[in-house]
């Protein structure tokens, strides 16, 4: 059928598409967001399935639950992190009887591109005992995809995907294969399919454990993992996982005799297959794409006959993403050399700010204020405002995950310092804030919110929140905070004095109060401006 | 036939479209593309790459070994020198001269310029000026796409019909100030 160029996140919207879904959740993250954007963009255009950003995570994965509950197909996006949101419905959803195929496709980002972690989701697949499938190209991106969904109907759990950074990101030809039908919409007929009651989860429980034999089944014979054994090499074998393949593939033609290999891509780990491939060699060489979780289950604790090389030995690089050149030295093969010439000391030139961020004046305000105090503690968020951590701002000190710059600065205030600032965007207060603001407010700990609201989830693209602006206001209030301690202003420039102003006198209040600086984000406003440009014309 | 090209510049500069302009083209020819791109944190001003592999058989990854790319095609001085173990001894430097001065501790430029003009084969061009000639300086990248056009394995008017296809929701004055500005880019080495 027709070729498309496409990233690997594309491919794996076009695979659900075709894969005949009702509906796709998520939450923007790089390098997952592209999924939704493009599954948004589809059902724009053509009244395709469903397409949904949502507050956090775990409320995308729990609407995908709700999906296959009456009986359609649902994928769900996030990135690595974003799982942990979502680890509560993801290790209570394979003891539903899954009825559509649900698929969660989460992106990790090795190398921390766009991260704070770089968490291998794969031990989160093996927490919850199901089944994970990781593509290693744009092609099977999409028909991994398809898949994913028959596995998950075929044994009523839910299905991973597990992407990478370089595939989401990269682009390459895929080529379509059938559209199928989606489901149609049906009420679960099990009656104790969906509840987790003690006495029925335990049920639940077992029967996900007896099912193992059978996904081990599926992946022994699956021709994801495909073992070669080459009875001429007998001092080493190889096993990849995800991208490293590549990586070996483009090393390969450099190796004179080509070790037997076992390349794993659907898991469980296919334990027959690595048990051949070990008959057949005395040393294996472990390269994957993450952190170690077949070679942590091949060294075991007690010591064994074959010698094992990876991450955990550093043969492998322990941290970071895999490239051709850094898994070179386990193929013993010498470092790849360039030109001789060198660039001298370059310096960096790490991410800011764009210039005319909102953000920027934000910042000057409160530093304008907290220059007066001899301590004071700024706790913040994910967002483009982490950036603030860096010079010529130095605004803010902290950001643990999501939401957490509240609840950090409650904990700092308790203790009894002050002045404790939490500054949290307006997309991040609506996926993690909200909970942790009604601590604040029921305790009226003595500190100050500031949410920074660029009216749009700005670091992953310009994705609409999930409130609008007088939204925002509307539930700070409704949360209880004082209304006369509840302060808008509009962060420019000329109007620093008086932000200062506004921000010290909240300070100096002693309980909680929230300032809500407003202004779009550039980047939003000139991709309106340029549409409208467009229109006119 | 294998052609490897390491893109690079400062987040918003442009440098993906460069890359889905040579990429339109090469898939014109009938050849396999791949193309890995920075998304996210990274793109906000700060340096970013691009990876771009052109080959007429399989092409096993995403990511160009260190001393294997023949190509490094840069929006800016001090990017393109940044990813320089990447070049084959043999390989070319494609970049514009113009800075992008966004750090407080911006280097040397005449230092910059005498390392790129060290090496065996490069191209520095005042990618601003030829771009303003030829109607407007969003066309920079075009310019530094037409000095490296002649190296590429790719037929001329395979590049040309991609800057067409790019551009065409645009208008044709819009098309045809990219075309110049391509042109202006083939013959103008400083």
């Amino acid at each position: 059928m027709s070729d498309f160029v496409l990233l690997g996140d594309e491919a794996v919207a076009l695979g659900a598409i075709d894969a005949g879904i009702s509906a796709a959740y998520g939450y923007p993250g790089t390098p997952s967001t592209e999924i939704m954007e493009y599954l948004l963009g589809h059902s724009n255009e053509t009244d395709g399935p469903r397409a949904n950003w949502c507050s956090n995570e775990k409320t995308a994965y729990e609407a995908a639950v709700g999906c296959s509950m009456v009986g359609q197909r649902a994928l769900v996006t996030m990135k690595h992190v974003g799982l942990n949101v979502a680890a509560d419905p993801f290790m209570n959803s394979p003891l539903m009887d899954i009825q559509g195929g649900l698929v969660l496709a989460v992106a990790d980002d090795p190398g921390q591109h766009s991260s704070q972690n770089e968490q291998d989701s794969r031990f989160y697949a093996d927490f919850a005992k199901i089944i994970c499938l990781e593509p290693r190209n744009q092609q099977e991106a999409y028909e991994m995809t398809k898949e994913a969904f028959e596995l998950s109907e075929r044994f009523h759990i839910p299905v991973m995907l597990k992407l990478v950074t370089r595939l989401s990101h990269s682009r390459a030809v895929v080529t379509r294969g059938k559209k199928r039908e989606e489901n149609k919409m049906e009420k679960f007929k099990n009656k104790t399919g969906w509840i987790t009651l003690p006495g029925i989860s335990r049920k639940a429980w077992s029967h996900i454990l007896e099912q193992q034999q059978e996904f081990l089944e599926y992946t022994e014979n699956s021709e994801y993992n495909p073992l070669v054994i080459n009875g001429d090499l007998k001092e080493y074998g190889v096993i990849t996982t995800g991208l490293a393949r590549n990586y070996y593939d483009e090393n390969l033609e450099e190796l004179t005799v080509k070790p037997s290999h076992l390349h794993i891509s659907a898991y469980p780990i296919p334990e027959e297959k690595v048990k051949k491939l070990a008959e057949a060699v005395d040393r294996i060489v472990v390269i994957e794409e993450g952190y170690p979780l077949v070679e942590r289950l091949l060294r075991g604790i007690l010591p064994g006959e074959k010698v094992i090389n990876g991450k955990m030995d550093a043969v492998v690089p322990p941290t970071g993403e895999l490239n051709p050149d850094n898994i070179r030295p386990a193929l013993g093969l010498a470092a790849s050399e360039g030109l001789s010439i060198a660039a001298g000391n370059l310096p960096g030139r790490p991410p800011q700010l764009c210039r005319g961020c909102p953000h920027e004046d934000s910042f000057n305000a409160l530093n304008d204020v907290l220059a007066d105090f001899n301590e004071s503690i700024v706790t913040s968020d994910i967002g483009c405002y982490t950036l603030g951590y860096l010079p010529p701002y130095n605004a803010i000190e902290t950001a643990l995950c999501m939401g957490a710059s509240i609840t950090m600065a409650r904990g700092a205030s308790d203790a009894g310092f002050h002045p404790v600032i939490a500054v949290i965007g307006d997309s991040t207060f609506m996926h993690s804030g909200l909970t942790g603001l009604v601590d604040a407010v029921s305790r009226n700990v003595n500190m100050t919110v500031m949410i920074l609201d660029n009216s749009t989830t700005a670091m992953t693209g310009g994705q609409d929140t999930i409130v609008s602006s007088s939204g925002l206001k509307q539930a700070v209030l409704g949360l209880g905070v004082d209304p006369d301690h509840v302060k808008e202003f509009s962060p420019l420039p000329k109007n620093r004095k008086e932000n200062a102003e506004i921000i010290r006198k909240e300070i100096e209040y002693k309980g909680i109060s929230v300032i809500i600086p407003i202004r779009e984000c550039i980047q939003t406003l000139k991709k309106k401006k340029g549409t409208k440009k467009e229109v006119n014309k | 036939m294998k052609y490897d090209i390491i893109l690079s510049g400062v987040g918003g500069q442009g440098v993906l479209s460069l890359a889905a302009i040579i990429a339109t083209a090469a898939m014109a020819d009938g050849l396999k593309v791949r193309q890995s791109e920075v998304h996210g944190m990274a793109q906000r001003g700060g340096a970013v790459q691009a990876h771009l592999r052109i080959s007429d058989s399989t092409i096993h990854g995403d990511l160009i070994g260190r001393g294997k790319a023949d190509m490094i095609l840069s929006m800016e001085p001090v990017e393109s020198l940044r990813y320089l173990d990447y070049l084959k001894p043999d390989g070319i430097l494609v970049t514009s001269e113009d800075p992008f001065e966004n750090i407080p501790d911006y280097p040397d430029l005449e230092r910059i310029y005498s390392t790129i003009k060290s090496l065996p084969k490069s191209r520095l061009l005042k990618a601003k000026e030829l771009a303003k000639e030829a109607g407007s300086m969003r066309a920079t990248n075009m310019v530094i796409i037409g000095a490296a056009a002649g190296e590429l394995p790719l037929g001329e008017d395979s590049i040309i019909n991609a800057v067409k296809d790019l551009f065409k929701s645009k208008g044709q004055a819009v098309i045809d100030t990219n075309i110049r500005a391509f042109k202006l880019g083939g013959g103008n080495i400083s």
